[in-house]
């Protein structure tokens, strides 16, 4: 069946960062991704600095390098298909020219310059996001965005979303198992059109499972107004941990030599 | 003894035109078990909808005397627990803890209080200790104990179940069946499940095209096997 756990992954498991609060985590996580994306180009010095703070960062909470690394390849291919182009269209120094059959190409240094930004700071974002989800239990993590005054009715879209994300799953898995029983095969044009099909069948599914869900809450008094209980604790630790971060952070951006 | 629920003259037409519920009589009273029987389609969820004010139509339920109507509904909601019959859909929050304690902090409980009314829930259905858990790491049979939880922690009086033992393993349904038991309540169960019934309900009403068609002793309706095979609920002995 399927691996329940792919959301958030390792989350479980204890140590300094999975201690801290998700709201500690959350904000540091932004200030983080907010920072590389502000980094000129080129500061290879200031994205060496960021590269070995979330790797010490990984080395603490104990999640496999490997595990880390494989996730992180998965947004590649989509930063790829949006920046590959880049140093082709890129005015300035060429670096290399080509000729593809009728078409002369030219590469220029500063158009592979972005390439390689984009590439690092699209790593480097993934890399705390992936920090971020694998320390912390998605239930923390609801409860963080909650308590820094996320609009409940977001916080509970995200929250039915993890909820039945699984649920949906095991569906799409139940109707690919009966499709391929009854030999799914044929003209490339049929199949799609069977895909289409289930497609469909899921969307009506979920919508008619979201009046199920709306009328279970009914039922136990829900008036549309979300009220909750959770309490996090911000301890000392929080606090070592955020100024330190953002201390990092700061250093980092004030002694990189400007551009 | 004491009338819980009142249903006088209940009509109900979806809004496609399909007749669902026709002229419903029925008064349940207190500490009984009542099983609902009918075969699919026959109208019982709809039924079973209207005793919380789910669905409301010519306003002519009456629960402890009081009209089913928009003054009264979130107290009938508190008094009438309903149980769906799909655990997946009943349990929608990211932990067991949070879906148990969802009614009594809509119902504006205080938090000491709600965390010992979801502690008390879980242990009366044997699954103290899985509050941080989450619903879909769970069993068929431990998602639907939750979900009778989900109710029992807002303190109904009248425990409505729909079809409670629907995908479960026997054994799964008569340790089920065996906790049902033991809850003071007055029950209202929909069933086509006639060992349930049997071990459960002292009284079975027979539902059919939206209508009662037998009202009477669980022993008596379900020794009547042409009364049953009339309504699909049993064999013809044709096969």
């Amino acid at each position: 069946m399927v691996r329940y756990s792919f959301i958030d992954h390792y989350s479980d498991q204890d140590s300094f960062i999975h201690r801290l609060d998700p709201r500690t985590k959350l904000v540091t996580t932004l200030l983080f991704i907010l920072a590389v994306a502000l980094t000129p180009p080129n500061s290879w010095s200031a994205f060496a600095i960021y590269f070995a703070l979330i790797a010490a960062l990984f080395l603490f909470s104990k999640v496999p390098f490997f595990y880390v690394l494989k996730r992180s390849l998965v947004i590649m291919p989509f930063v790829l298909m949006i920046a590959i182009f880049i140093p082709f269209f890129r005015e300035g120094e060429v670096a290399g020219s080509y000729n593809i059959w009728l078409w002369e190409v030219s590469v220029t240094y500063s158009g592979l310059q972005v390439l390689t930004n984009i590439v690092i700071k699209a790593w480097l974002s993934i890399f705390s996001l992936i920090l971020l989800t694998s320390t912390t239990r998605m239930v923390n993590l609801l409860r963080g965005l909650e308590q820094l005054r996320m609009p409940g009715v977001m916080v509970m879209i995200l929250s039915f979303m993890y909820r039945y994300i699984f649920v949906l799953v095991d569906e799409v898995i139940r109707m690919k198992r009966a499709r391929d029983s009854r030999n799914f095969g044929g003209k490339r044009l049929w199949q799609v059109r069977t895909i289409g099909n289930m497609v469909g069948t899921l969307f009506i599914r979920s919508y008619e499972r979201g009046e199920r869900v709306y009328t279970a809450m009914q039922a136990r008094g829900f008036d549309g107004q979300t009220r909750t209980l959770h309490h996090l604790n911000f301890s000392k630790a929080d606090a070592c941990f955020g100024i330190g971060f953002s201390l990092v952070l700061i250093l980092t951006s004030l002694f990189n030599p400007l551009y | 003894m004491e009338e819980v629920v009142r249903v006088d003259k209940l009509s109900f037409r979806y809004p496609d035109g399909q007749q669902a519920l026709a002229d419903v009589n029925l008064t349940i009273y207190r500490g009984e078990a009542v099983a609902l029987i009918g075969s699919n389609g026959a109208g019982k969820s709809t039924l079973l909808l209207h005793l919380n004010g789910i669905l409301r139509s010519n306003a002519m339920v009456k629960v402890f005397d009081r009209p089913v109507d928009d003054k009264n509904v979130r107290w009938v909601r508190s008094k009438v627990g309903l149980v769906f019959q799909n655990p997946d859909d009943q349990l929608f929050s990211p932990t067991v803890f949070d879906d148990v304690a969802f009614g009594p902090i809509n119902m504006g409980y205080s938090e000491t209080e709600v965390r010992e009314l979801v502690t008390r829930a879980l242990s009366w259905v044997g699954m103290a200790g899985y509050e941080q858990r989450a619903p879909h790491h769970l069993s068929v049979g431990e998602k639907k104990r939750i979900a009778i939880a989900t109710v029992l922690s807002m303190s109904p009086e009248i425990l409505v179940l729909d079809e409670p033992t629907s995908n479960l393993d026997p054994r799964s349904k008569w340790s089920l069946i065996g906790l049902l038991k033991k809850l003071p309540k007055t029950k209202i169960i929909a069933a086509h499940d006639m060992e349930l019934v049997r071990a459960l309900c002292s009284r079975a009403i027979i539902l059919d095209h939206g209508q009662v068609i037998a009202d009477g002793t669980t022993s008596h309706i379900l020794a009547d096997i042409p009364l049953l095979a009339a309504h699909g609920l049993a064999s013809t002995g044709r096969l």
